[in-house]
């Protein structure tokens, strides 16, 4: 180590992804490991809650941050995205690696899952080609150890050759081991001498020709990366690898003359032997994962307990024909129902401290002698535009979302994933797609980003497109107050909020039809190409951390969600109170435009009003049912009346029918996404061109189904 | 050696991998998940309409498609 990367261009993926502690004495930490290995957990563990989340750079990536201390030196973990391999197939993959050849880390901490061992040394061997600076973490033991299986760290360690720690992250046990394990690595305490992965005579034989070449090319470079390596990958073809090392390294492979020369002679040699490039790579990687088959057979013990089968006879329920689909409605309405009664109150106490805040506003205007015009479209224009987004956003979604944690940590969601693919398979698109879609309910904005899961990018795509057709949190009371007055208006007592119930549910239903009749059209035009490969794995089931739940889901999602919100929020108070208060002759602009759009509303069994309601709406879903309120009563400011009746009346002495709410309904799933999801699309996919299309399917679709019901109910005389 | 499609392997046998049809990206996948030849792949349960289906794989359980599973060839002696 004991470089400083300035004037080599080394620490650059470092720098851009601004992974750098607060001094340059600080040691850098890379975490990678397996997907489901709890790897998150040892990083919440170690860091707390001294954590910085972001993105890669230029990568859709997740890439978070953390801190800790020991004997007294400052330590940044770098969380790299969880991978079951190294050979960049996936952003994911390459990010891993990229930071692992070229952030120059001071450690890298692999963590292993105790209770599958074989299929996590895989990675472990990866890394160790690239670098043998490495302490590998052998976490989930507790588990491990009620499934009887016993792994020994120790036998684990000579024969790897590196530090092996064994941690038990839920409990916070081993952790300081694992510390003071990094900490010897770092400071050279321990000197690793990694296992070297034994290729078969033809292999060897072809980097035998290639590394004295690279070695020579790296020669005076502070390059940290192994040679060896580097030949592999070369041998490869791997052109991701050239591309890099170019980039972070200043190396540039193809202009050395002398070693293209042995590669080919290499690639000569390795055909004369009947190797071809595809056999070549199987070779590779069939050694790794025999020499994880052969060491997994020393160190782990196993036998069998009655632990073992839980997951199985739990599993047996949770997607069995008869009671996989009814126990998921369930989880879901349950947790819609908690969401939707928990919120009210939370949201009412909330609306009553803006509500207080925004007289003391107008009084500090008013002290001020400030014009009218300036108050209104400062507090009543932006000011309470904000604070009804805030109000009527933050509850649900601090409740929904660590509810909806609660179920991904818990392991469930994979499961409902691998009991809908069929559906999704049948439309073109991810399984996965469903859980985008339920986090959709909560937000779209953070069902947009939930589309990272998905690995394929043409299912992720149309997840991203469609995600808008599920109702999130800002429209459900919409749906909940219009059928409740409309739909269920003939119905007393209980029997109306089953009808009311009923009536969105229906809604819902309909918007997962829309969704997957939309997939399956996108695949087939805009989208055309060959399905993604699917490959989803069942992770056991395990107890979540609850308290780390809560905080996380609220700093990551609802905090994030909301500042995004609140920044559209903000101008589109100013644009809706101005519309509203801007009078040419005896009418507002409102008017005017709500006029003018009024015939082709009508169309649509809406009304002009209704409709510049959705388009002023823009910002957020939250306040299209205060812009109709505020226009048919003519206020010049959004507000909201006391009871559904009054609500009732206003909207009927306005022209409402029954069809008129049927088409609202309606034209609430299927219209453009709010302000902040297409913010998050743009980032999400880096495009304007998807984010128009995210723009332009959903509203082409709410036209059109609109137009047919307004359409045919009226043909029929039903109205 | 005969052999059999995955997707074909009945709910609950255990068989040996012969060999991957698959190539690219895909194959790449696979072997990194350990699917390599002579590997042992058990089918554990298929999915309430029938597909995807999961399979044991080096003890961790793996859902995979009749697409996707058709490209790995199994021994079928052990039918």
């Amino acid at each position: 180590m004991g470089l400083t990367g300035q004037s080599t261009g080394l620490a650059t993926i470092r720098r851009i992804s601004r992974i750098q502690g607060q001094s340059s004495t600080d040691i850098v930490v890379a975490l990678a490991g397996n997907p489901n290995t709890g790897k998150s957990t040892v990083f919440n563990s170690l860091t707390g809650l001294k954590q910085h989340t972001g993105n890669w750079p230029g990568k859709t990536v997740t890439n978070a941050c953390g801190w800790y201390g020991h004997n007294g030196r400052n330590f940044v973990l770098v969380d790299l995205p969880g991978t079951y391999s190294l050979m960049a197939n996936s952003p994911e993959e390459e990010v891993a690696r990229d930071f692992i050849c070229f952030g120059d880390p001071h450690a890298t901490v692999v963590v292993v899952d105790a209770t599958c061992m074989e299929r996590n040394l895989n990675l472990v061997f990866q890394i160790l080609e690239i670098t043998p600076r490495v302490v590998v973490c052998v976490n989930l033991m507790d588990e491990a150890y009620r499934k009887g299986i016993q792994v020994d760290l120790k036998r684990l360690s000579d024969i790897l050759g590196i530090p092996v720690v064994g941690t038990s992250a839920l409990k916070g046990r081993g952790l300081d081991r694992l510390k003071e394990a990094v900490w010897e690595v770092v400071c050279d305490k321990v000197k690793p001498h990694p296992v070297k992965i034994e290729y078969d005579d033809a292999v060897e034989e072809a980097l035998g020709l290639l590394e004295p070449q690279i070695k020579a090319l790296m020669a005076g470079r502070d390059c940290n990366i192994s040679s060896r390596w580097l030949a592999l990958r070369i041998l490869e073809g791997d052109q991701v690898i050239i591309k890099v090392l170019k980039q972070y390294a200043e190396m540039d492979i193809l202009a050395s003359a002398e070693l293209m020369q042995k590669v080919s002679e290499a690639w000569d040699m390795l055909a004369g032997r009947g190797i071809n490039a595809d056999q070549l790579r199987d070779r590779l990687i069939s050694t790794l994962i025999r020499k994880a088959e052969e060491i997994s057979r020393e160190v782990v013990r196993c036998r069998e307990t009655l632990y073992n089968r839980l997951d199985y006879k739990i599993d047996d329920v949770l997607t069995s024909k008869v009671w996989g689909i009814p126990i998921m409605l369930a989880l879901l309405g349950i947790i819609f129902w908690i969401t939707i009664e928990a919120a009210n109150y939370p949201s009412q106490v909330l609306s009553a401290v803006f509500f207080y805040l925004e007289q003391k506003l107008i009084e500090l205007f008013t002290a001020f002698n400030a014009p009218a015009w300036l108050s209104g479209l400062l507090v009543e224009g932006m000011y309470r535009t904000m604070a009804w987004v805030v109000s009527v956003m933050l509850p649900p979604m601090a409740i929904f979302f660590p509810l909806f944690t609660l179920l991904e940590d818990l392991g469930y969601l994979p499961r409902v994933a691998f009991n809908l693919d069929n559906f999704f398979k049948k439309a073109c698109a991810h399984g996965k797609q469903a859980l985008t879609m339920c986090m959709g309910f909560g937000c779209n904005a953070a069902g947009v980003i939930a589309c990272r899961i998905i690995d394929s990018p043409r299912e992720r795509l149309i997840a991203i497109i469609t995600n808008n057709y599920v109702p999130c949190n800002g429209r459900f009371p919409t749906l909940i107050a219009l059928s409740t007055i409309f739909i269920a208006a003939g119905a007393t007592g209980a029997f109306k909020s089953i009808v009311a119930t009923l009536t969105v549910l229906g809604i819902i239903v309909l918007g997962v039809l829309i969704t997957l009749i939309v997939s399956k059209i996108l695949s087939k035009t805009i989208l055309r190409g060959l399905p993604s490969s699917f490959v989803l794995e069942l992770p056991p089931y395990r107890k979540p951390q609850v308290g780390k739940i809560l905080v996380r889901s609220l700093l990551d999602r609802t905090l994030f969600v909301l500042g995004r919100a609140v920044t559209v929020a903000a101008p589109a108070g100013l644009i809706i109170w101005s519309m509203a208060n801007i009078f040419i002759a005896d009418m507002n602009l409102l008017d005017y435009a709500a006029n003018f759009l009024d015939p082709f509303a009508r169309l649509i069994g809406l009304d002009g009003y209704i409709l510049m309601a959705f388009i002023l709406g823009l910002p957020a879903n939250e306040i299209v049912i205060p812009i109709v309120i505020m226009s048919y009563m003519s206020t010049g400011v959004m507000m909201e009346l006391d009871s559904l009746d009054a609500l009732r009346e206003l909207l009927v002495n306005n022209g409402w029918t029954w069809l008129t709410a049927v088409c609202t309904m309606l034209f609430s799933i299927n219209h453009f996404p709010c302000g902040t999801t297409l913010l998050t699309i743009r980032k999400e996919t880096r495009s304007m061109k998807w984010t128009a299309i995210s723009f332009l399917v959903p509203i082409a679709t709410g036209i059109i189904v609109c137009f047919i019901v307004a359409q045919l109910v009226r043909i029929l005389g039903l109205v | 050696m005969e052999l059999l499609p995955l997707h074909l392997l009945p709910i609950g046998c255990t068989s040996r991998v012969k060999r991957i049809n698959a190539h690219g990206a895909l194959r790449r996948r696979l072997m990194d998940l350990g699917l390599i030849i002579d590997t042992e792949v058990k089918a554990i349960r298929r999915s309430l309409s029938g597909d995807p289906t999961l399979y044991e794989i080096r003890g961790t359980m793996i859902a995979l498609r009749c697409e996707e599973a058709s490209k790995i060839l199994v021994e079928r002696s052990v039918l």
